[in-house]
């Protein structure tokens, strides 16, 4: 006992120092199930500490875009790991089908809503940013966009922002 | 299972640090693991915490940052005001409990 209670103490090693670490995520895919991938990772990035920014760009635009934002859906057509014939996924009202079912699994694990989903990454400190180009061909901007989206940037920004991130595209 | 000493207090960890037995907790010894890591604790930190506590016996599992701020009512920046950088796993540290294992 005397030997154990001189012993360092077993204690975590939270790693509070500043290590630098920073994540870019770019998010190019508009489909419900494309958009989880990067707010998961993003939000678990976050909870470690790591500085976090994610791109919205092309199709992903639709994940920060308000009139959007909640109605993202998820089909089967040109996804074989759904397991069921391709041709299914054609029918009249499948994607509507495939959507809701997908959203109710997703919300009984507990895992947010697209919209809050961004809003716990705010929260948690994590940074919005939407594509220049992308808006310009929507013509979209700040009004149509969630209003925690830091601005609408030029890829040369979102890359400079970046500067020494690590570097995920979805 | 190691054996380490937190104040005063002997306590069972897995190899991080972590408590292993749920039942060698009580809030002297909250405070002291707290303080190991640098947070001095406030009733805000308590409500937080005794949330914690009380929901693993029920769960099976420690709740993730998300399950603290919803049920709680602690809003997720607040928690990273009060256990900065990484709340969840710090706040199962101070409680006594495993690291969650859920994604978000």
């Amino acid at each position: 006992m005397t030997t154990m209670s001189t012993a360092p103490a077993i204690i975590p090693s939270f790693d509070d120092a500043e290590t630098g670490r920073k994540l870019a995520i770019i998010c190019s895919k508009g489909n419900l199930d494309m958009a989880y991938p990067g707010l998961i990772l993003a939000n678990a990035a976050l909870g470690e500490g790591v500085e976090t920014h994610l791109f919205f760009t092309f199709w992903g635009f639709d994940i920060i875009t308000k009139s959007h934002m909640a109605e993202l859906k998820f089909t089967m057509l040109g996804n074989t790991a759904t397991h069921l014939p391709q041709g299914l996924g054609g029918l009249p009202g499948m994607t509507a089908m495939a959507t809701h079912k997908m959203k109710k699994q997703i919300a009984e694990i507990g895992v947010p809503t697209v919209p809050e989903f961004l809003e716990q990454i705010v929260a948690s400190g994590g940074h919005l940013w939407a594509c220049r180009m992308s808006a310009d061909m929507m013509h979209l901007d700040e009004d149509d966009l969630y209003d925690a989206v830091e601005g609408i940037i030029s890829a040369a920004d979102f890359i400079e922002k970046t500067d020494g991130a690590q570097l995920l595209f979805i | 299972m190691p054996v380490t000493t937190i104040g005063p207090i002997q306590v069972h960890v897995d190899a991080e640090g972590f408590l292993t037995d749920y039942d060698e907790w009580d809030e002297r010894l909250g405070t002291e693991l707290a303080a190991q890591i640098g947070i001095e604790m406030t009733p805000a930190h308590w409500q937080a915490i005794r949330f914690l506590r009380a929901d693993y016996p029920e769960q099976g599992e420690t709740a993730t940052l998300r399950r603290v701020s919803t049920l709680t009512g602690i809003p997720i920046k607040t928690l990273f005001d009060l256990f900065p950088k990484k709340p969840a796993k710090k706040m199962a540290y101070i409680a006594g409990l495993p690291k969650p294992r859920g994604c978000v």
